[in-house]
């Protein structure tokens, strides 16, 4: 897929959040908004993966540590085929395959169950292991905010992960500088993000986390990095591509009015 | 009777599962040599994995493995097993009903010196209460191995507590452990005992106890908590004066908490054996511990004379 393909997929992908979140009920619009450029590269250009065998064994695996943001994953596994696109209206209604976070036993397509923060990267590290036991040449690529690594568990995998030499780990941190309850540097400061990543022995490297063509670089250059972990610091704006959301905390978990469903669905179709 | 200590036969029955399956992995958080996971360390280093003094990022961690086709089994004390992961072993693990064995070695009081901190006495509520978790509680080490073999082959998640003690066999050699049953294993018409881990073999001495006295004690070995087969429980109580179970456990969310849900408006009176609602503290020796906590064969039999009184007044 051309540069200009994923960038068209990536509007789909908030599209089809704009959609979910809907009108009148709460959605973790923000931050699944900051992720659709890297999930549009990881889904549609780097991932091995088959939407008609989600288990097929050679599969790159992918977890959202940050399971609030399950609206974009779901976008990706719709827009993919891993389910029928139509699916995406019954998100969080009773009995849906599509929970609030992300459940592996209800969704295809899902590898594992997050949502409790600081999980997810310590599973990820698992998975790698696990695949590194079998020699297998797969991947794993997981997605952490920069609110959610102030669980101390995420350091403790941090370790684990440069510890056993997980090379086939690769992070993303979801750097839209928000967290709930504001920004990041003023309610939790988790700064200075990269030189706590170096220490903890990973290969660290940044990018805009809205530039395709950089994601792809940088996901391609760091295939190369053998014998560490590694770690990409994306910088990203919470709400992208929303223009009344953008860095507006209110749209962590915010609701969408009628006007503001479709100012942002006009936004996006053009 | 024959000792068998439940950490080293553990330690080796892993060891013997290791080498008939290479998806076997074990996870530690440096207490190897406490839970005997040493032993397989040693011959398949690189299965084993050192997750440092860090349970919660060992038991995602375990998850994980889990998810590309290993039977991971985690191994600390009881106490942080259960307690330092319980958001990890409840999201990450049993919402998605994952093969990972979570293994509480030192359980109860039986890590007698360290004192509260180190002793648990709730680990079997917290574990209960998670919905998908399998709890097991062996009598002995000939139950242990069996256990240990069957969870194995058993596709969900498990915990099961382990006391760090050698403990009188009771357990049969020639029968099959399976998940949910309990096991008769002394017959008698009058008062019958549940119990499980290292009180099962007091509920033996106390029944014997009694069969001088010329009452007829049924003992029943509860060693799995959940699932329980409630209809196997109401049945050893048919036509019984009592029942007393008998735990080395808080009497909150235990066996106590299983068999009277069990029995449940079958109007039979209850006594319990069991830790009240307190943590551990420090002894220089378990037994000194277990009179101080009241988990003796004489306080079964004290429980069972009380119902008999009851019935004499």
């Amino acid at each position: 897929m051309t540069v200009t393909e994923l960038e068209k997929k990536a509007a789909t992908l908030r599209l089809d959040i704009v959609k979910m979140v809907g009108v009148g009920q709460k959605g973790h619009l923000g931050g699944s908004c900051s992720l659709s450029e890297i999930v549009s590269v990881l889904y549609f250009y780097k991932m091995k993966h088959d939407p008609k065998n989600p288990k097929w064994a050679d599969r790159d695996r992918f977890i959202l540590s940050k399971g609030h943001a399950a609206l974009i994953q779901y976008a990706a596994l719709a827009e993919s085929g891993y389910f029928p696109k139509s699916e995406i209206e019954n998100v969080k209604k009773l009995g849906s395959i599509l929970q609030g976070h992300p459940d592996m036993t209800l969704t295809p397509g899902i590898e594992g169950n997050t949502g409790s923060l600081g999980q997810g990267l310590s599973m990820a590290c698992g998975m790698a292991a696990g695949l590194k036991l079998d020699k297998k040449t797969n991947k794993v690529y997981c997605i952490v905010g920069d609110g959610e690594i102030a669980e101390g568990q995420i350091w403790e995998a941090a370790m684990a992960a440069s510890f056993y030499k997980l090379d086939n780990l690769v992070v993303f941190v979801d750097k839209n500088r928000l967290q709930a309850m504001g920004p990041v540097v003023e309610r939790y400061d988790t700064n200075p993000v990269a030189t706590k990543w170096q220490a903890f022995g990973w290969h660290v490297t940044e990018t805009d986390g809205h530039n395709i063509k950089e994601i792809i670089e940088v996901l391609d250059k760091v295939d190369k990095i053998t014998g560490k972990p590694k770690v990409i610091i994306a910088h990203t704006v919470k709400g992208k591509g929303i223009s009344f959301a953008e860095n507006v905390v209110a749209f962590h978990n915010g609701e969408l009015t009628k006007e503001q469903f479709e100012t942002a669905c006009s936004g996006l179709e053009n | 009777m024959r000792l068998q200590n439940q950490r080293q036969v553990y330690g080796e029955t892993l060891l013997e599962l290791g080498r008939n399956n290479n998806n076997i992995v074990v996870l530690e958080a440096d207490l190897g040599k406490s839970t005997m996971t040493v032993l397989f360390e040693q011959e398949f280093p690189d299965r084993f994995f050192e997750m440092g003094i860090g349970e919660a990022n060992m038991t995602s961690f375990a998850a994980g493995l889990s998810l590309t086709g290993k039977v991971a089994f985690t191994n600390s004390f009881a106490v942080f097993a259960t307690g330092r992961s319980f958001d990890q072993i409840r999201q990450g693990i049993c919402i998605s009903g994952l093969n990972v064995k979570i293994v509480g070695s030192s359980a109860g009081l039986s890590d007698f010196g360290d004192g509260a901190t180190h002793q648990s006495v709730e680990d079997i509520a917290i574990m209960r209460a998670i919905p998908n978790m399998t709890v097991l509680a062996p009598a002995d080490g000939t139950e242990t191995i069996k256990m240990i073999r069957k969870i194995a082959d058993y596709n969900g998640p498990v915990y099961i507590r382990l006391n760090r003690h050698d403990l009188p066999d009771v357990f049969p050699e020639d029968q099959e452990f399976v998940i949910g049953k309990p096991y008769m294993l002394r017959d008698g018409k009058d008062i019958v005992v549940y119990g499980n881990g290292i009180m099962v073999s007091k509920a033996l001495m106390a029944a014997e106890e009694m069969e001088k006295k010329g009452i007829s004690v049924r003992v029943v070995n509860v060693s799995s908590l959940k699932p329980v087969d409630e209809a196997e429980i109401k049945r050893l109580a048919q036509n019984m004066k009592g029942v007393v179970t008998a735990e080395e456990h808080s009497v909150i969310g235990g066996l106590a908490s299983v068999i009277t849900f069990s029995l449940r408006g079958s109007g039979i009176p209850f006594r319990h054996v069991a830790i009240e609602d307190q943590f551990g503290m420090s002894a220089h020796n378990y037994d000194e511990l277990l009179e101080e906590y009241k988990l003796t064969s004489d306080n079964i039999i004290n429980a069972i004379n009380s119902i008999l009184l009851y019935f004499e007044r």
